[in-house]
């Protein structure tokens, strides 16, 4: 094989292993999410703006969950690789979201959920209310 | 527990102000809010507490961290809050027992291992932790001679993050640094007077200069020894008193200019800024909050001025305030300070632009002359009190007799200021050149035979009356010098003698 295709091929099996991982992670968030009451509405909902992992709620609250997923801390928590640059973009794609489905006014929380899925170990899932 | 505090000291020019550093630790995207004015080297303290308590093998709490440091209108600046701010975190995590920071001040930037490096201004941190009583300070082991001179305070001393937390979540099983017994200071290398070949009056000059602590002018041709013998002056003065060495390590800690060797500086220091020099490396400056200049650096020493007329003339001017007062007061964004600045000033200057050997050899234009001392600006010139013209030196030391070494004028000089002090003890001047005239002319009048060279030359407009207050000075200190308790009449003569009347 040639030396940059095999680079794709090792840099789409990375690719493709985050994915997965993300995939689990908001799986495991939206198990969680249920568990606590709470109904989903949407799951990675995209527009033009970006993608939200989540939206729930809990009868009077729309939730907008960000989930984050890693399988250690040895680069940081998950929860920290949550910039203010991503909270903005999260924040656009709510406002699109209310549009497309034409929700009035409404209470808005934005939460973040930090899975992380060690590869040996218990997976824990971490509930920060109102992060942003 | 998710609130703690620690206790670190601001600096505000050679005074520090203690400083209450509180961390909470919230619910919310992990991250580190810093509030109370911090500047750039302080706001970057984040990223070196992070990577410090990380590398110290210490958790990074994953949670919403809020660092507020107190009085929170008081601008702080530098890398010195590193260690009391890591504490008030980990303690704020319970990482570390919360009330064991209390009463205790920690001092120290943070490398990015976890290591402990040495700040500028300890001396002055400690100081103030003693004066609201605080009896404990833990500073970096480079610091530890420097934060030991105060007594009253119990001091530690560490190399990292991690010797400082051991300690504090086990006190009596480990033990950090303790200052060891005080080291003799090495004795600096004193230039001897009896290098200077000839120049009788000169040298009487320079040592009339420090027994009175009189500013002096030495003008002549290039070579003569000017710059010799105000080297050399600093070697007649007395050895710092204990409060004096505290004042002049205090500057030097603030400007960041102690080594570890020498944390207590004990001689009179010698500055000699180059003629270049900007106002602001001259009196002290600086963006933000003022640093100390060369002025407050010679504080109980001696400035030297060499090729005085070369300074730029708003230099010397800008000298005028601190000799006056004895202190520099500086305003900046950040607020107003105060340096001490109490130094005797040396100037020496060519007599013109060319400056032959000779003096006769002289090819500048009278004005030329004229105009290149006449830029020391009268006032300035008003507060010196002596001021001597070297003549070329004619012979090359085959002469008969050895000049006389430091050693033997040092101890006439001490002599000197002996009697001076305890004549003017309970009046605030310990030296002559502090005396006010009208002072000496009233309340220490001297009979109407022994003044009357200057009263004469006051009458045939030889001397101004500020110049007889100098003179009167000047014989004050010929006196003590003679060991006598009031000058006569020789000792008047003389002191009219060593004012040049062709200097300005």
């Amino acid at each position: 094989m040639e030396p940059t295709a095999q680079a794709a091929q090792c840099r789409s099996d990375i690719q493709r292993r985050s994915d997965e991982l993300g995939r689990r992670g908001e799986n495991l968030a939206a198990d969680y999410l249920a568990g606590m009451g709470l109904v989903v509405l949407s799951r990675n909902w995209r527009c033009r703006e970006g993608e939200v992992d989540l939206i729930a709620t809990d009868g009077q609250c729309l939730v907008v969950c960000e989930v984050k997923t890693r399988s250690g801390t040895g680069y940081g928590e998950p929860s920290e690789s949550v910039t203010s640059a991503k909270a903005a973009r999260i924040r656009r794609v709510t406002a699109a979201w209310l549009r497309a489905y034409r929700v009035g006014w409404c209470e808005i929380r934005f939460d973040v959920l930090a899975v992380l899925c060690p590869p040996d170990g218990p997976v824990t899932v971490e509930h920060l209310r109102g992060a942003f | 527990m998710s609130l703690a505090s620690s206790w670190a000291v601001a600096l505000h020019g050679v005074d520090g102000v203690l400083v209450e550093i509180e961390a909470h630790i919230g619910p919310g995207l992990p991250g580190l809010q810093m509030v109370g004015l911090p500047d750039t080297a302080l706001s970057e303290a984040r990223d070196r507490v992070r990577a410090a308590v990380l590398n110290s093998g210490e958790r990074w709490p994953p949670r919403r961290m809020t660092l507020a440091l107190s009085p929170a209108t008081l601008p702080k600046g530098g890398s010195s809050y590193d260690l009391a701010l890591s504490c008030a975190l980990l303690a704020a995590d319970g990482r570390v027992p919360a009330q064991r920071l209390q009463g205790l001040v920690l001092i120290g930037e943070l490398a990015l291992d976890g290591r402990l490096r040495r700040v500028r201004g300890v001396l002055p941190a400690v100081l103030a932790a003693r004066q609201v009583g605080i009896g404990e300070v833990v500073v970096p082991t480079a610091s530890l001679a420097e934060a030991s001179l105060v007594d009253g305070v119990r001091v530690h001393g560490a190399t990292c993050l991690k010797e400082v937390l051991g300690w504090l979540r086990n006190p009596d099983g480990t033990e950090l640094a303790r200052p060891g017994p005080p080291r003799p200071a090495p004795l600096a290398a004193v230039l001897d007077l009896g290098d200077v070949l000839e120049q009788g009056d000169a040298r009487w000059a320079v040592e009339v200069a420090a027994a009175g602590g009189h500013h002096l002018l030495l003008t002549g041709p290039p070579g003569t020894g000017k710059t010799m013998l105000a080297q050399r002056m600093v070697g007649l003065l007395p050895a710092l008193t204990n409060q004096e060495a505290l004042e002049v390590t205090a500057v030097h800690s603030v400007a960041g200019l102690l080594s570890p060797e020498t944390p207590l500086i004990t001689v009179p220091p010698f500055v000699a800024p180059h003629h270049t020099s900007s106002v602001a490396a001259l009196v002290g400056g600086g963006s933000g909050l003022a640093k100390p200049g060369a002025v407050s650096r010679a504080h109980r020493g001696v400035l030297f001025l060499d090729e005085v007329a070369e300074f730029g003339p708003r230099s010397l001017e800008a000298l005028r305030t601190p000799l006056e007062d004895g202190e520099v007061r500086l305003a900046r964004r950040d607020g107003v300070v105060r340096y001490p600045a109490r130094c005797q000033l040396v100037l020496a200057a060519n007599p013109c632009p060319c400056a032959p050997p000779d003096e006769r050899d002289c090819t500048c234009a009278p004005s030329a002359r004229r105009r290149y001392l006449g830029r020391l600006s009268g006032p300035l010139l008003d507060r010196v009190d002596l001021r001597v013209a070297m003549r070329p030196v004619k012979d090359m030391g085959q002469a008969d007799a050895e000049p006389e070494s430091t050693a033997t004028v040092r101890a006439r000089v001490l002599q000197a200021r002996v009697a001076a002090r305890a004549r003017w003890v309970g009046t605030g001047w310990s030296t002559n050149a502090e005396v006010p005239g009208p002072v000496l002319r009233r309340r220490f009048r001297l009979p109407r035979a022994v003044t009357e060279p200057i009263a004469a030359a006051l009458h045939r407009g030889m001397v101004t009356a500020r110049g007889a207050d100098r003179t009167l000075r000047l014989a004050w200190t010929v006196a003590d010098l003679a060991g006598r308790d009031r000058p006569l009449v020789e000792d008047v003569s003389m002191a009219m003698g060593l004012r040049d009347r062709r200097a300005p």
